[in-house]
């Protein structure tokens, strides 16, 4: 059983996508109940990983390895010579992400329930991208992780260009080349330890490259390390995105269908985290040491700018797309603080910003399927007409700002004491941005909620199964913000390992 | 000779050829004597009998060691084997395309040449893939070029297929004259055609005069054979003689005759360039000092490749521009020699993933193209509600052609990407960077079809239908480009298993 559960979890999706299939596509409550039952296998197959973590078995018994691509005809001379294995494996880390990817997909495909048109094409392609996100948080080689982020790319580029609002097909060019350069960069780094050292295993190459015993195929200039580094910061910084590569997730946030953008926003956004701590952390120790002081300048930006726009947008969804550059400015400088608070406020707000803004754009759909609106000037005086609504937003956005006892305060509170302990001066300008993160929402949310009242009689209040993502997510955010220790102990054994190799 | 020597040679080695020419000859003779109203469309499916059999006859050929025979002129080596393989798998689809030519494509009553003329062409790629002289290259290459001319022409009354089949004889004309005229320094330098002994000669050149001329000698093949290849800046046939020509032709020009190209191209450059050396102490290898001009070829052909095919309305000139930047990628790794272990494997497997991502692409457009009376890009506009099966299966051979992993293309981006990193000398990395940078731009042209098959609405909702001919051909290119994308090892394992590290072609001679 062992050996399979791996990728027994990162296939799941299959079963649903096989039932998808059988269906003709005009039956569109049949398609929108098996894309939601089909986000249920992996759903429970994580949590029962957690469970079993959490009675003490050891994740790492579950890692598989099985033959997969040899490069060249060298079996002869060693015959681990570029070859690349199918290898699965699990830690509390990627545990964390796994979970949230299940989570967030379910209530994505309850979200989905808004969709419009072409149900069977929407809920293949949204399956595919829930094993594209597992496989990335499970692959435990490089290119193997390519292999799951490229799926995730394609999926991605067809559920923004095709179910989203007017712009949606500029949005997926601009998704498209923009990551496209990301993950050739990331290509580049992988082709080049892959031939330099003959694997692209991280635990391999993280033992080879800094402990460094083993005889390479072609020797690593200090030069050629530090380059390599800094691509893959850069491809990560676009996937996260960090200032000044965010132009594209703004887009995409503004023109994809809302369930795309609460796994886009929720758990895509986090690829570029994992990656930063996993590779760029795990294999480049000694060089992110170097970069940490320009990882804590480009995140405090990032919090700055994003905080900034936000302030000035008339549309929701580029007030809460701008404050996704701004919380994943958090992710980067609290990354960039290399201490033990520092990371786990990373850690935290990548998990606590992905309920976060799934539950923000959970709502975006709720309000664009009533009002057929998300412009700030054309909305007001919700409170009234739809109390349950407002009081819903309104928690959210409290939670956004980082207000004590939700998530978004533990993870931002972390991030601020490693970057307070390292950077005092840093720090204390980066404070203003807790200002006006609490202003851009307070002043989004008072406007749809308070002021001149526009609304039609026909809307109705949060109703049925609409419920069940704002509780599910709530339940997140709260047991995160009053209990941290739930996620702070699966994620403190890695980070713990993460900063031996730094200090010692 | 006697008769004695011509009976003793082993003829064996030369059953698949002999298959072809047998089929080729009885179908010219069928369509000589059959009378006018007989339908000759069913000829099609007797030259893909002959195909198959001569491929079947190629495997149990596969456990002969090297062979040659005809004074070696003809030689049966592991490099020959594995290109042959190629060869005949491809020409196997395409003749299927060709079979499946709706009726309105303008050929009129020209189909019996059509089929036949095909196994003549195919025929010389294989005689260029077995020869181990340089006049049985050049004749194979010939009969190539010459069917080639005859078919792109094929449709009579059509204009621009005239403009094709004219503009492709003078440029191939042109080509094989500077060929020739390198060869012929070539010769005059060695005393021999035979490449086992010219490059025994050549091995022991140090005089700087000599190279000099040897030096000539290489710039002027390479160019002849960069027309043939259709790399850049000799590449401006290429997109016309592709739109003039019928599809099926078409696909045969893309792959087949790209295929034969780099393999007279890699015979000539291995076997003779590699043993010269390259100054006159003998330090540094020909090849080596001399690839960076390969390494130029490269890189131009593949930015001009992928930034014109950008721009491109007419499908199949796309197709044509986006053949051009895989002719760049695969002269990447003849530039970087592979990194020195991976180059016959990679330019073998990198075939192997063009051959059914590029003709299942042409299988897809040829059926629109035909249903529509059009090759603009609209022609597959809403494809994904008027037809969802052919809809995927363009999906993928076009994301294979973008190399995006899953799929055999991206397998084969990654060997030659792999190659060019491990030489690591300067050239390495610009090449490296460059084939990183154009195919990004290559997203850009893929996807754009991808947008049309799925986002836009199509004019009308009435199904496409495939001919089943057609339909298994898709099958078959989407299984291999997705079989060869997921356990690429199939493959690799195949080809290190019957043909080591093609040792015996490598030391020829």
């Amino acid at each position: 059983m062992n050996d399979y559960l791996l990728p027994l979890l990162v296939f799941s999706p299959v079963i649903g996508m096989i039932m998808i299939w059988l269906m003709p596509k005009t039956e569109e409550k049949t398609l929108k109940q098996f894309g939601w039952i089909g986000t249920l296998m992996p759903l429970l197959i994580s949590l029962f990983l957690y469970q079993q973590w959490l009675t003490g078995v050891s994740l790492s018994s579950y890692q598989i390895k099985w033959n997969w691509i040899q490069f060249g005809n060298l079996a002869m001379y060693d015959d681990t010579l570029y070859t690349i294995d199918f290898e699965l494996s699990l830690d509390g880390f990627s545990l964390v992400f796994i979970l949230l990817t299940t989570v967030l997909s379910m209530l994505a495909a309850l979200a989905s329930f808004y969709i419009k048109t072409e149900w069977k094409g929407y809920f293949l392609l949204f399956l595919l991208l829930e094993i594209g996100m597992l496989g990335v948080f499970m692959a435990d080689n490089l290119l193997l992780f390519f292999l799951f982020f490229e799926v995730t790319f394609v999926s991605l580029f067809f559920l923004i260009g095709r179910w989203g609002y007017v712009n949606k097909e500029k949005a997926a060019y601009h998704f498209l080349v923009y990551n496209g350069i990301g993950s050739v960069l990331l290509l580049f780094v992988i082709a080049t330890l892959f031939v330099r050292v003959g694997t692209t295993n991280i635990d391999a190459l993280t033992h080879i490259l800094n402990v460094g015993d083993v005889a390479l195929l072609a020797p690593i200039s200090p030069f050629l390390t530090d380059m390599l580094c800094i691509l893959l910061f850069i491809a990560f910084a676009i996937k996260l995105p960090v200032f000044p590569f965010h132009s594209w997730m703004v887009r995409v946030h503004r023109e994809a269908a809302p369930p795309v953008v609460m796994l886009h926003a929720g758990v895509l956004l986090k690829i570029g985290a994992y990656g930063m701590i996993r590779f760029g952390l795990g294999i480049f120790p000694e060089q992110v040491e170097k970069l940490a002081l320009l990882f804590m300048i480009v995140g405090v930006i990032s919090f700055l700018y994003g905080a900034f726009l936000a302030l000035v947008q008339t549309d929701l969804k580029l007030v809460w797309a701008y404050s996704s550059v701004s919380h994943m400015g958090i992710v980067f400088f609290g990354f960039g603080t290399l201490n033990d608070a520092g990371l786990q406020g990373a850690v935290f707000q990548a998990v606590s910003h992905g309920a976060i803004a799934a539950l923000l754009f959970f709502l975006i759909a709720l309000l664009y399927e009533r009002t057929g609106t998300t412009e700030l000037n054309e909305l007001g005086g919700l409170a009234e007409h739809l109390p349950i609504f407002s009081g819903v937003l309104l928690t959210a956005g409290l939670a956004a700002l980082g207000l004590p006892g939700m998530s978004g305060f533990i993870s931002e509170f972390m991030a601020f004491l490693g970057l307070f302990k390292e950077q005092m001066l840093l720090a204390i300008i980066a404070v203003i941005g807790l200002i006006l993160t609490a202003a851009y929402t307070l002043r989004a949310v008072l406007k749809i909620t308070f002021g001149k009242k526009t609304y039609s009689m026909t809307w109705r209040d949060v109703q049925g199964i609409e419920y069940v993502p704002i509780a599910i997510l709530f339940m997140v955010i709260v047991a995160i913000g009053v209990y941290p220790m739930w996620l702070g102990q699966l994620v403190q054994e890695d980070i713990t390992t993460w900063l031996l190799r730094i200090g010692g | 000779m006697d008769m004695k020597t011509v009976l003793s040679y082993e003829w064996g080695a030369m059953m698949p050829e002999f298959i072809i020419l047998g089929t080729a000859i009885l179908l010219s003779l069928f369509d000589l004597f059959a009378p006018k109203r007989f339908n000759r469309r069913p000829l099609a499916w007797f030259a893909l009998i002959g195909i198959v059999l001569a491929f079947v006859s190629l495997i149990s050929l596969l456990p002969l060691a090297e062979t040659s025979i005809l004074a070696d002129t003809f030689r049966l080596d592991s490099f020959a084997k594995a290109s042959k393989l190629l060869l005949l798998i491809g020409a196997g689809l395409v003749i299927v395309l060709a079979a499946s030519h709706s009726a309105n494509d303008g050929l009129g009553g020209y189909q019996g040449e059509f089929y036949y003329l095909f196994l003549t062409a195919l025929l010389g790629a294989m005689m260029m893939t077995s020869s181990g002289d340089l006049i049985t290259l050049v004749v194979g290459l010939e009969l190539l070029s010459i069917s080639s001319y005859i078919l792109a022409g094929m449709k009579k009354k059509n204009l621009k297929s005239n403009e094709a089949a004219l503009k492709y004889v003078v440029m191939g004309g042109i080509s094989t004259a500077i060929t020739l005229f390198g060869m012929s320094y070539l010769y005059g330098l060695t005393g021999s055609t035979n490449l086992g002994e010219m490059s025994e000669t050549m091995a022991r050149v140090s005089d700087s005069q000599v190279l000099y001329l040897l030096g000539l000698a290489f710039f002027m093949v390479l160019v002849g054979l960069s027309f043939k290849l259709a790399t850049a800046p000799f590449h401006m046939w290429a997109p016309d003689v592709y739109e003039g020509a019928p599809t099926p032709v078409t696909a045969f020009l893309g792959v087949i005759s790209k295929i034969a190209g780099f393999v007279i191209l890699l015979r000539l450059l291995l076997s003779l360039f590699l043993a010269a050396s390259g100054d006159t102490f003998g330090t540094v290898a020909f090849l080596e000092q001399n690839r960076v001009f390969i390494a130029v070829l490269a890189g131009a052909t593949m930015i001009i490749g992928n930034v014109l095919a950008l721009r491109q309305q007419n499908v199949k000139r796309l197709l044509a521009y986006s053949g051009i930047a895989h002719a760049g990628y695969l002269l990447v790794a003849v530039a970087t020699l592979g990194g020195g272990y991976f180059l016959l494997d990679t330019v073998w497997f990198y075939f192997l993933a063009y051959l059914f991502m590029n003709i299942g692409a042409f299988a897809v457009f040829q059926w629109l193209a035909d249903a529509n009376s059009s090759e603009q890009r609209f022609i597959f506009v809403g494809l994904a509600k008027r037809s969802p099966a052919a809809a995927v299966a363009m999906t993928i051979f076009l994301l294979s052609l973008a190399g995006i992993p899953g799929t055999a293309g991206f397998i084969g981006k990654f060997h030659i990407f792999l190659g060019a990193l491990l030489g690591s000398t300067p050239t390495d990395y610009i090449l490296a960077s460059i084939l990183l940078a154009t195919t990004i731009l290559s997203y850009v042209y893929y996807f754009s079809l991808l947008v049309q098959i799925f986002f836009r609405p199509a004019a009308t909702k009435e199904a496409v239908r495939f001919p089943v001919s057609l339909m298994i051909v898709l099958l078959v290119c989407v299984v291999g480009t997705m079989i060869f994308g997921l356990a690429p090892n199939i493959a690799l394992d195949f080809l290190h298993q019957h043909f080591g590290d093609f040792t015996d072609f490598i030391s020829m001679g």
